[in-house]
């Protein structure tokens, strides 16, 4: 049976997340109700690549994520699991890179997750359906239905997804107080742009942690209201999205 | 055919050799079990690695049995029958490895019905699944059919068993490529040119498996499949290999020719190795070089005609489709990664101990299907082919006569 994600953690994850939503998340319903607007939302976010690099080293928005959902931290490089990481400018965007950049350019970090694709690769290849796209937007991931085929991964153009090479605990558990439930070895995580708290009236913690005190890089919003902060930025500001010759419509968008 | 006498302690010695490398394989896929895959030397840019590639080269040796189910069935080659009943016990055993491949690479196998339990129908995987499953049903049930027939002549519905099998066959290896040809993520997989040639390297190598085991059953005296289907089979797999050669030039053409850096890089690390990673060089140089000193074997008739050297060019064919297919072609596949890491690949002990162990589980299996299917099964194949001379259509005859 799977022990890192029992039923009981779930039912006490859910719980939470619905304890937080009926009754102490009115200030945070409030945040997310007037960005969601009217009708059913579709979930986007900008990054201003130029503001997020502006502060060197930051890492609090992907400390903040990896620990409040359990990301394991491992020691080598190639069984690491990631949800939100920074990549040089030149790796995120090869195609924008030519023979006479700036090395400081090549080298810049950007920010780089989940694109939360419109068209996502990943759904369609997945041969179970552990993981889907929501009417949100959101490309979601049943840890509890995927057998570990890494299909998704193949598939996903933006190395976006990891597997649980090795067993995650202890790794994400010490000292973490954290409701969501811990992954098992053998399944495939990513971002999953904090459904739990999106559902819960809540923006993603990345975007909150970014405003509370950091550059406020992260801009999140409904992409079917005209009228919201997202789409303002978006209508105004020069915006790349990784590889979109693929089709794969992201829906994060980058600010330059 | 050279006198030689049967040593039945060589083969217990072979088959307990054989056992041994099944239980090291099975601890290792304990090992693997209890740690997690992270045990392999597969990594978050490398997914897939011998396993996956494993599958891939068997669901195509699995497919060719259409070289020995095409000459029997639909061009009544009836000297094919011997043929007809090793090639059908080769497929068989070949895809139940191949399904254990996919075994070994799931993170949760006990998952595994899953695929079916909730079908996704956009899932290349789910078709691959049932396309496979139908095709060793058929193949299994069309198989037992002929080999309990116990000396009366198979059932009609057996050939039109048969007759529905033949797409199946070609079926599996078709949705196997486009598992693969459709990722916009893997440029080096994206080609059309993909499927056809998984069917030219699978018809090359099938033949070439079982030429060689034939080789080494009729030297045992233990089942002859006839020098007419062998000669038959050889040519088949010499114009197969031919046609894999010439999409392979024809892929590298449209990669390098384009100039697009992401057609060709994988060639690029393939040929030549990328930044300073060069894990496959030998691999890729050596499986090239097998082919074609093979082709020039196999194409000259006064060195074709020597048979240990074609024995030995044989071997050659099916160890080069063995590089391309069971290693490169899906290595290959993820290099550079999508953030433009390149990571070499080093498949890890316990890794090539479960490959090892899979391996030798189907040639223990396929020891067992000699003892207790096809010796016991001569007059049923008998039945199959019942005067060596029959059935031989006109034409063929005017090219016997011409032989002569």
């Amino acid at each position: 049976m799977n022990r890192g994600l029992s039923r009981r953690d779930l039912l006490a994850g859910t719980g939470a997340a619905l304890g937080a939503a009926l009754m102490g998340g009115t200030a945070a319903r409030t945040a997310l109700g007037a960005a969601a607007g009217a009708g059913s939302p579709l979930w986007g976010m900008a990054v201003d690549v130029a503001r997020c690099a502006s502060v060197a080293g930051c890492r609090r928005c992907i400390d903040a994520c990896h620990a409040a959902h359990r990301v394991p931290t491992i020691a080598e490089a190639r069984h690491e699991v990631k949800w939100v990481w920074k990549e040089p400018f030149a790796r995120v965007f090869p195609e924008q890179i030519h023979t006479y950049e700036a090395e400081a350019q090549k080298q810049m970090p950007v920010l780089v997750l989940c694109n939360h694709c419109k068209n996502s690769p990943c759904t369609r290849v997945c041969p179970t359906g552990a993981t889907w796209r929501r009417s949100d937007g959101v490309v979601a991931m049943d840890e509890h239905r995927c057998i570990g085929c890494r299909y998704c991964m193949a598939a996903c153009p933006y190395g976006a997804r990891s597997f649980n090479w090795e067993k995650p605990r202890p790794g994400n558990s010490d000292g973490n107080t954290s409701n969501y439930p811990a992954r098992t070895a053998g399944v495939v995580e990513k971002c999953n742009l904090c459904v739990e708290r999106l559902d819960a009236g809540q923006v993603p913690l990345c975007v909150a942690i970014c405003r509370s005190a950091g550059p406020a890089a992260l801009t999140f919003g409904n992409l079917e209201d005209a009228n919201s902060p997202l789409r303002q930025l978006l209508a105004t500001r020069r915006v790349l999205r990784r590889r979109p010759a693929l089709g794969t419509e992201p829906r994060v968008f980058y600010l330059v | 055919m050279p006198e030689t006498t049967r040593h039945p302690t060589v083969s217990w010695i072979l088959q307990g050799l054989l056992f041994v490398l099944v239980v090291l394989g099975c601890v290792a896929y304990g090992v693997q079990v209890r740690n997690g895959l992270g045990v392999t030397g597969l990594s978050r840019e490398m997914p897939w690695g011998l396993y996956i590639s494993q599958f891939t080269f068997l669901v195509g040796i699995g497919a060719s049995a259409v070289t020995v189910l095409l000459p029997y069935y639909v061009h009544r080659q009836k000297t094919f029958a011997r043929a007809l009943v090793l090639g059908e016990v080769v497929a068989v055993i070949a895809l139940c490895q191949a399904l254990l491949f996919i075994m070994v690479d799931l993170g949760k196998p006990g998952r595994l019905l899953n695929i079916l339990l909730y079908p996704a129908p956009s899932s290349l995987m789910f078709w691959d699944c049932l396309t496979l499953g139908g095709y060793l049903t058929l193949s299994a049930v069309g198989l037992a059919a002929v080999l309990f027939a116990r000396g009366g002549s198979p059932a009609r519905w057996v050939r039109g068993l048969a007759l529905a099998t033949i797409p199946w066959a070609i079926g599996i290896h078709v949705v196997t490529a486009l598992l693969y040809a459709g990722l916009a993520a893997r440029p080096a997989w994206m080609t059309a040119v993909l499927a056809p040639r998984f069917l030219a390297t699978a018809f090359a190598s099938g033949p070439a498996l079982l030429i060689l085991l034939a080789a080494v059953l009729a030297r045992r005296k233990v089942f002859d499949v006839g020098r007419e289907a062998i000669d038959r089979l050889s040519t088949i797999m010499t114009y197969a290999a031919m046609v894999s050669l010439l999409l392979a030039l024809l892929e590298a053409f449209t990669a390098l020719y384009s100039g697009i850096p992401a057609a060709g890089e994988h060639l690029e690390y393939l040929f030549l190795g990328l930044e300073g990673h060069a894990g496959l060089v030998a691999f890729t140089y050596g499986g090239w070089l097998l082919l074609l000193l093979a082709l020039v074997v196999l194409l000259v008739p006064s060195l074709r005609r020597r048979r240990g050297l074609a024995h030995a060019a044989t071997a050659a064919v099916l160890l080069s489709v063995l590089a391309e297919k069971g290693l490169c072609l899906v290595t290959s596949g993820f290099v550079p990664s999508p953030l433009g890491y390149v990571r070499d690949y080093r498949p890890s002990l316990i890794e090539l101990g479960i490959v090892i162990g899979i391996y030798a589980g189907g040639a223990l299996v396929f020891f067992g299907a000699c003892r207790w299917l096809l010796t016991p099964s001569e007059s049923a194949i008998h039945a199959l082919n019942p005067s060596p001379t029959t059935a031989r259509e006109p034409g063929m005859a005017r090219v016997a006569q011409m032989e002569n």
